[in-house]
């Protein structure tokens, strides 16, 4: 019986000592499990932070690089607008480099020559090729009759331009006056009214008119006048008036001088006996 | 260095053609008065382009274009006409002896420069 109880008792306690162990077990299972729950609970927090903190960053990388964009669109409007700016520049200079172009070949050809008929051409010239006038004539002043005498003309003849007196209608005005004359539109008609010019230019050497050019039709290529037929006409009324008056002068003078030579050898032959 | 041969008898217009041709870099401009003269310096030196106006004396400018395009030696020149007048036909006789492009009086000096340019294939 002893010995039975002591076995019991044993027994007893190996149980109790199972239990605290089961019990100790399933605490230990218990923690560990709020530890992992525990552990997956930061993760998650971790990663939660980490993810917010990488937005921020790429929400300050993409401000940055916003700005940087809007300041190279900014930059690259600029440039833009100053490319636009240079090539508007560029082609106005070609322009006025043509331009400069036409008055120096037309103002070199003027007095290339001291030859009154040559100058002439070449004023004719210089209406035809530069300006683009189809028809047109030169008429001078006449000193003697202050009438304006047709000298020279292109798609009108001569014969059939009559003098105009300094004063009659739009080319006597232009004359008298000075002023050039530019109708409204430069519309070509089929007939020519020799009165009733498209344009009219006066020759003057300073404020002295000494004859006009009027301008009847254009080529029908040319619809308007550009800035340079305006230098063109400037050009003409100074330069071309100088030409033609001092080739005029000095072809008089030519002339005189041949006849006093003519003379001159006439005194110098002696009286046959 | 391109050749580039003005045909023109008004000396105006060939001087203002000149100029505006020795804008194209490296370029040489050989002057004629007329058809003849223009065929003598065809024949002395190497021409890389001609322009030419339609109305000169001695001989025209269509004349040149057609013994141009009849001489094997010069017959793949381009030739650019000018001339004064701005009707159809003109345009349409020059451009048949085998001229290849045309240019009404007042010439533009910019269309000209930009015309040869595109004929010497110079950018």
């Amino acid at each position: 019986m002893g010995k039975d109880s002591k076995i019991l008792k044993s027994a007893e306690e190996f149980l109790q000592i199972f239990r605290r162990g089961e019990e100790f077990t399933k605490s230990l299972l218990k923690e560990n499990e709020r530890l992992r729950y525990r552990i997956a609970e930061l993760e998650e927090a971790l990663q939660q932070s980490s993810n917010e903190a990488r937005i921020k960053n790429y929400e300050e990388r993409i401000r940055v690089l916003e700005e940087e964009l809007a300041s190279l669109k900014e930059r690259f409007k600029k440039v833009e607008e100053e490319n636009k700016d240079f090539a508007h520049r560029y082609i106005e200079v070609e322009e006025e480099n043509n331009n400069l172009a036409n008055l120096y070949v037309a103002s070199y050809q003027l007095h290339s020559t001291l030859d009154y008929d040559e100058v002439l051409k070449i004023v004719l010239e210089i209406i035809i090729n530069l300006i683009g006038a189809e028809r047109f004539c030169i008429m001078l002043i006449d000193d003697k009759t202050t009438e304006l005498v047709p000298v020279a003309s292109e798609g009108i003849e001569l014969e059939e331009i009559p003098k105009i007196a300094v004063g009659e209608g739009i080319i006597g005005t232009v004359a008298k006056d000075g002023e050039s004359f530019f109708s409204d539109d430069i519309v070509n008609t089929d007939g020519v009214d020799i009165y009733k010019p498209l344009v009219c230019i006066p020759l003057k050497i300073k404020e002295h008119v000494i004859g006009v050019i009027a301008i009847y039709s254009f080529l029908l290529q040319k619809k308007a006048f550009s800035n340079v037929d305006y230098e063109l006409f400037n050009l003409l009324a100074g330069h071309a008036a100088t030409a033609i008056f001092s080739s005029k002068l000095y072809t008089q003078s030519e002339r005189k001088l041949s006849t006093i030579q003519g003379f001159l050898e006439l005194l110098k032959e002696k009286p046959k006996k | 260095m391109p050749n580039i041969l003005v045909v023109e008898d008004s000396p105006t217009m060939r001087q203002l053609i000149s100029f505006a041709m020795r804008r194209i870099p490296r370029s040489k401009v050989i002057e004629a008065t007329d058809g003849v003269d223009a065929l003598k310096k065809l024949a002395q030196e190497k021409v890389d382009i001609i322009l030419a106006d339609i109305n000169m004396p001695v001989m025209d400018g269509l004349k040149l274009v057609s013994l141009v395009r009849n001489n094997p030696s010069y017959k793949d020149i381009p030739i650019i006409m000018i001339t004064t007048e701005g009707a159809e036909e003109d345009r349409k006789r020059a451009m048949s002896m085998g001229a290849n492009a045309y240019l009404p009086k007042p010439i533009q000096t910019q269309e000209l420069i930009k015309l040869v340019k595109k004929y010497l294939d110079i950018k």
